[in-house]
C-alpha cells in the first residue's frame, strides 16, 4: 500500500516538474499576465524608492528550519531576497536579511554575497545576513533594531513566523515605513492581516518570484500551482460525491 | 571571467551536490520499502543525508552565534545607536557561556529566571499590540473583508469569555462559536493549507531544477 502511495506521490512530482518545464519553455519570451496582488505592486514601488532615496531594504526570513517542511516558505523568501538584492543593486546600501535559524542566516548571507558578485557590486557587508535570535521572541527582539536603526524604508517579512510577527509589524508601523508580510503559518497569517500594511494571504508568498519577475520557471511554477489546485478541487468534489452516493 | 556569463566551478559543484541530494531524499520518501520488505537503499541514503543535515545545522548554530557577536561588535565599534545594548548582549552571552561550562547542570536556572520571564513579558506586550493593531485596521484598510475580520474576532471573544454575572452567552457560545470555529474557520484553514502545500511542492521542484540556488550559486 505504502509503495502505491509512494508511486502516486512520485507521479504527482514528475507530472508537476514536466508541466513546469514545458510552461517555462513556452513562456521564455513572453510576459504572462497574473491577477493583481496589491502587495507586490506596492513592493515594486517601495524598491524603487529604496534605490532613489538611498535607504535600505530589510528582508526577514522567519524561523523555518531547513530540515523541516517549514523551510519552503523560507526558501521562497530567499529567492525573493536574491531578486530584490538584484533590483536594489543600483542603490547606495545593500539589503539586510534577518532570520531566527542559523542555517537560514548563513544562506541569506550567501545569497547577498552572490547577488553582490552577480551585479559587480563591491562585496556585500559581512554582517548583512544576520541571525538575530534562536527563540521566537529573541528573534523578533533582535530584528526590531534592524528595522529601527538602520535607515530601512521598506521591509519584507516572508517565511515561517509565529505570533512574534506582530512585534515586527508593530515596529514597522512605529517607524512609518513600508511592509509586505506573509507566512505559511495560519496564526501568523491572521496576525499579519490585522497588523501589516500589505498582507500576503495563503499561498501568495509562493507567488512572489513570479510577480517580481525572477524568471520563466517562477511564472511556470505559479501556473502549475493553479492547475494542481483545480485538480485538488475536482478530487475533493468527486470524493465528496462518491461518499454521498455511498460508493466510498 | 564575468560571473554574469560563466558560473564558477564552486557554483557548479554546489548546484550539482544540492540537486543530487534533493533527488535522493525525495526518492527515499517515495520508495520506502524494497521488494523483500526491508528499508530500500533510497530510504537508507535519505536517513544518512538527513543525519548529516542535522549535524551541519548544529554546527551552523555556532557560526550563527559568531555572526551575532560580529554584528554587535561592529555596532559597538561604530558607536551606533543602541550600542550599549549590544555590549549588554555580548556580556550576557559570555556570562551564560561561562556559567554553562562551570555549572552545566544548573543551566535551567538561567532560562527559568531570565529568558522565560522576558519572553512572557513580550507575549504580554503582544496582547496590547494586537488590540491596537485591530483598532488601526479599519483606518489602514477600510473594506468589507476587514469589517468581517474584526466582527468575527469580537464575536469569538464574546463567545469564548464568560461575561460577569451572566456567564456564557446562550446561542453565541454554544451554537455560533463552534460553527464559526469548527466549520467556517476549519474549512478556510484547510483550503489555505492545501494552497501552501502546493506552493511548497513547486518551490521544492524549482530548487531541484537549480532555478533557485540559495547556496550561493550564480544565477
Amino acid at each position: 500500500m505504502s509503495n502505491w502511495l509512494g508511486l502516486a506521490g512520485f507521479g504527482i512530482v514528475i507530472f508537476s516538474a514536466i508541466m513546469m518545464l514545458v510552461l517555462a519553455f513556452l513562456r521564455r519570451k513572453s510576459h504572462p499576465v497574473f491577477r493583481d496582488i496589491p502587495a507586490f505592486t506596492r513592493l515594486r514601488q517601495a524598491v524603487g524608492l529604496v534605490v532613489e532615496d538611498g535607504s535600505r531594504l530589510h528582508v526577514s526570513l522567519g524561523r523555518g528550519s531547513l530540515t523541516t517542511p517549514q523551510s519552503a516558505s523560507a526558501l521562497a523568501g530567499l529567492a525573493l531576497l536574491r531578486r530584490l538584492a538584484d533590483l536594489t543593486s543600483a542603490g547606495d546600501q545593500p539589503p539586510i536579511a534577518t532570520s531566527g535559524d542559523a542555517p537560514l542566516a548563513i544562506l541569506s548571507q550567501d545569497t547577498l554575497q552572490a547577488a553582490a558578485k552577480f551585479t559587480d557590486r563591491a562585496a556585500s557587508d559581512l554582517v548583512a545576513g544576520r541571525l538575530t535570535g534562536l527563540t521566537p521572541f529573541s528573534y523578533a527582539a533582535g530584528a526590531i533594531p534592524a528595522i529601527r536603526d538602520e535607515k530601512v524604508s521598506a521591509n519584507v517579512l516572508m517565511g515561517n513566523f509565529g505570533v512574534e510577527v506582530a512585534l515586527l509589524t508593530d515596529a514597522v508601523e512605529r517607524e512609518n515605513t513600508f511592509v509586505v508580510a506573509g507566512s505559511d503559518n495560519l496564526t501568523a497569517q491572521a496576525l499579519i492581516y490585522a497588523s501589516a500594511q500589505e498582507p500576503l494571504v495563503g499561498e501568495e508568498i509562493f507567488a512572489a518570484g513570479a510577480y517580481v519577475e525572477s524568471g520563466p520557471l517562477h511564472s511556470a511554477s505559479l501556473t502549475v500551482q493553479d492547475v494542481l489546485r483545480w485538480l485538488v478541487i475536482a478530487a475533493i468534489l468527486v470524493g465528496a460525491g462518491l461518499t454521498l452516493a455511498g460508493i466510498l | 571571467m564575468n560571473p554574469r556569463r560563466f558560473p564558477s566551478l564552486n557554483a557548479v559543484i554546489s548546484t550539482a551536490i544540492a540537486i543530487a541530494s534533493g533527488l535522493i531524499v525525495l526518492a527515499g520518501y517515495f520508495f520506502v520499502q524494497a521488494a523483500n520488505g526491508q528499508a530500500s537503499l533510497w530510504t537508507d541514503l535519505r536517513l544518512t543525508l538527513l543525519d548529516w543535515a542535522i549535524i551541519l545545522a548544529g554546527f551552523a548554530i555556532f557560526i550563527g552565534v559568531f555572526n551575532l557577536l560580529q554584528v554587535h561588535f561592529k555596532k559597538i565599534q561604530k558607536k551606533q545607536k543602541g550600542s550599549f545594548y549590544s555590549l549588554l548582549l555580548i556580556l550576557s552571552l559570555l556570562v551564560t557561556f561561562v556559567f554553562g561550562l562551570v555549572r552545566p547542570a544548573q543551566m535551567g536556572f538561567v532560562f527559568t529566571t531570565v529568558q522565560l520571564p522576558v519572553e512572557a513579558s513580550l507575549m504580554a506586550i503582544l496582547a496590547v499590540t494586537l488590540t491596537y493593531a485591530s483598532i488601526r485596521l479599519l483606518r489602514r484598510r477600510l473594506n468589507l473583508l476587514s469589517v468581517i475580520f474584526l466582527l468575527t474576532a469580537v464575536l469569538m471573544l464574546f463567545a469564548t469569555a464568560p461575561l460577569p454575572f451572566l456567564g456564557l452567552i446562550p446561542g453565541l457560545s454554544d451554537v455560533l462559536r463552534p460553527f464559526i470555529a469548527q466549520v467556517m474557520a476549519a474549512a478556510g484553514a484547510r483550503g489555505i493549507l492545501l494552497g501552501v502545500a502546493l506552493g511548497t511542492l513547486t518551490t521544492g521542484i524549482r530548487i531541484l531544477f537549480g532555478a533557485d540556488r540559495p547556496y550561493g550559486g550564480n544565477k
